[in-house]
């Protein structure tokens, strides 16, 4: 073979190589969580990469325990309704801090900016007065306004850079229509803003269903809690005893909606991500 | 009927103005065309007339009322705009349709008119694509219907033909024009391009630097220009110009024309002084050429065949050559020496600040009696 062709055959061969590097590093210890799960508890400390013979039983003692059911169904309520009020939120400023151009404007973007950097610990403490002082200590609502207000920075800033990119014409053309600010919005530049908006509305979901701190400060009861912190407290039978098992079967159970998610929208997003510049 | 009338118009952004003093009457049914190069002003003032802009003094009077502070639905206009902004999620139908829909246009009554206008159009076949499923031409005609659709009584367009080549430009003009004849609204369009000034227009209105220089018919302002600028705007190859100096104002003029020599003209120059500088004009078609003899007249410096006609290009010491425009048979070749002759009635002289000096309507009597063809020779170089 040439030196040319058998430089060109390791390249390639390298390329493949370093793909599988990161595909193991990114996969692999999501692969063995779902490996754990299947296996009895007795065989848990055995290590294999492979799974011989599925054993479901983690699963069934994991879906059995009710409290868990309602953890899932707190978290998935919480999820929506932070993309929800999030997502409204940030369009219509969007729309303000994108298209209008008035004084002050760079600094509210500034001041946006700031905000999503302040670590959440260091908030923890005076939300957690402002919780008790609105009386939603204990409840969704708690968690719903903390996810919404640390969510807000990203997709307002986001939301304002696809809006500032949609052509200024657009927006004169549903003037001379006749179309008041709110359905210029809803009706002309909300259509062309899809990609954005499942990107924002995909991460936003995702950071408040894996969202542990709040969760595990402003809930008490079982009946509130959401998923990470259900899973943080599931028990084995003795204190000394962590049941890897039903963990594992909890975690691939939380995680796999989320990754089914992204694969449906995963176009959208990359479109939503890199593209951004809409043709109008 | 006045249908529009700017009174007084000024637009500034920031320190700079935009639009001064501007004054213009528009009628019922008429076509103008707002022409001038980039940055004169023209689309602001279009948008000033659309209400995307607000004018910051003077008064915008639409059929007799002040529509200042009006929005553009409540004036009664439609826009074509330069880049179609058509909305890409929507299909030609409901392009067309969301202005009347936002107006609640009854649904039968509705859909009547959005057939109509894809008729008049020749959309009826396009009426559930989208854009990006249509040529530019088509795109062009779903911005003209979706702008007509509400039957405004005013339709704007902002250059709606820079985007296409230029075939469909000579086609997609041509369909304007025909519109215009079949709806007889008032269309104020706005162009840089000359060609389209000259064939769309009823009238033309010259804009330069923020003001308007000259308001007029295709016909009036290319024989009759009132500035050194209108002059060498309207018509391609551009009006040659030759400086000159007046020797002896009055109402005719003595001038030496560079190139030309001196020669009497009926331009009236009485308001000007001794020695003043002059430009004179003549337009490529006006200029004839005739064999030097030896070493008088000019030199050719380059010939254009252009299949129906030929231009001549002509060293006379200046930074640009003459043009002449020539038959294709006349056989000039570079480097032939060549007399000019000027048709002294398409003369035009302007003076140092650009305007016109008046043609005089009485005969003159100068070397050559002969009025229609004054035939000036040219200095040797």
């Amino acid at each position: 073979m040439s030196p040319r062709l058998l430089k060109k055959a390791l390249l390639r061969l390298g390329f493949w190589c370093l793909i599988g590097v990161l595909l193991l590093y990114a996969v692999f210890p999501f692969y063995y969580a779902i490996v754990t799960s299947l296996k009895p508890s007795s065989a848990l400390f055995e290590v294999s990469y492979w799974i011989e013979n599925p054993d479901f039983s983690n699963y069934a003692a994991v879906l059995h325990q009710a409290s868990f059911l309602r953890a899932i169904g707190n978290s998935l309520v919480v999820a929506l309704c932070v993309v929800t009020l999030a997502l409204f939120l940030s369009l219509t400023a969007a729309y303000a801090l994108g298209r209008v151009k008035f004084r002050g404007r760079g600094t509210v973007l500034m001041m946006v900016l700031g905000v999503s950097m302040f670590p959440q610990v260091a908030v923890l403490s005076g939300l957690f007065e402002v919780i008790r002082a609105l009386g939603l200590y204990n409840t969704s609502w708690a968690l719903i306004l903390s996810y919404t207000i640390f969510t807000l920075p990203f997709t307002v800033w986001v939301l304002t850079t696809f809006m500032g990119q949609l052509p200024h014409e657009l927006e004169e053309a549903a003037i001379m229509d006749g179309a008041s600010p709110w359905v210029t919005l809803t009706r002309v530049l909300l259509p062309m803003l899809w990609p954005a908006l499942v990107t924002t509305g995909l991460l936003a979901f995702i950071a408040a269903w894996n969202e542990f701190l709040f969760a595990l400060t402003f809930t008490l009861t079982d009946s509130q809690r959401t998923v990470p912190v259900a899973i943080a407290l599931i028990s084995g039978g003795s204190p000394h005893e962590l049941p890897w098992g039903l963990l594992m079967a909890a975690s691939v159970l939380v995680t796999v909606p989320l990754v089914i998610l992204v694969l449906i929208f995963q176009r959208r997003i990359v479109s939503g991500l890199t593209a951004g510049a809409l043709k109008g | 009927m006045i249908k529009l009338k700017l009174d007084n118009v000024n637009k500034q952004l920031g320190g700079a103005r935009i639009l001064r003093d501007i004054n213009l009457e528009i009628a019922a049914g008429e076509f103008v065309v707002f022409v001038g190069p980039s940055g004169c002003g023209k689309s602001t003032l279009l948008r000033l007339i659309a209400g995307l802009d607000s004018i910051c003094a003077g008064d915008l009077l639409i059929d007799g009322r002040r529509v200042n502070d009006l929005e553009p639905r409540e004036r009664g206009v439609g826009m074509v705009f330069q880049s179609y902004a058509l909305y890409p999620h929507m299909s030609v139908y409901d392009n067309i349709s969301f202005g009347l829909k936002l107006a609640k246009t009854e649904k039968s009554s509705l859909r009547e008119r959005v057939l109509k206008t894809a008729q008049i159009l020749q959309l009826d076949k396009l009426l559930q694509r989208k854009p990006k499923e249509l040529s530019g031409g088509q795109r062009q005609r779903v911005a003209m219907g979706r702008a007509m659709a509400r039957e405004p009584d005013i339709l704007l367009f902002d250059e709606p033909l820079s985007n296409l080549d230029a075939s469909l430009r000579v086609q997609m003009r041509n369909e304007i024009a025909r519109l215009h004849t079949r709806l007889r609204s008032t269309m104020i369009y706005v162009t840089h391009d000359q060609v389209e000034a000259m064939t769309l227009a009823d009238k033309i209105v010259v804009l330069n630097g923020g003001h308007i220089e000259q308001v007029g018919s295709p016909r009036e302002l290319y024989e009759r220009p009132a500035s050194r600028f209108v002059a060498g705007f309207l018509g391609s190859p551009k009006m040659n110009f030759l400086p000159a100096r007046l020797q002896a104002p009055g109402e005719t003029s003595l001038i030496d024309v560079a190139v030309l020599g001196m020669t009497t003209l009926p331009f009236d120059s009485s308001n000007l002084a001794a020695d003043a500088s002059l430009s004179l004009g003549i337009r490529p078609e006006h200029l004839s050429l005739r064999a030097a003899q030896g070493t008088a007249g000019v030199v050719v410096t380059g010939v254009e065949y252009l299949g129906s006609e030929t231009y001549v290009h002509l060293d006379t010491g200046q930074d640009e050559p003459l043009i002449c425009r020539c038959e294709v048979n006349a056989g000039w070749q570079t480097g032939d020496r060549v007399e000019l002759q000027l048709d002294i009635d398409k003369i035009h002289l302007f003076d140092a600040d650009g305007t016109a000096l008046k043609r005089h309507p009485h005969a003159i009597e100068s070397e050559a009696d002969d009025l229609s063809r004054c035939s000036i020779r040219a200095h040797a170089l």
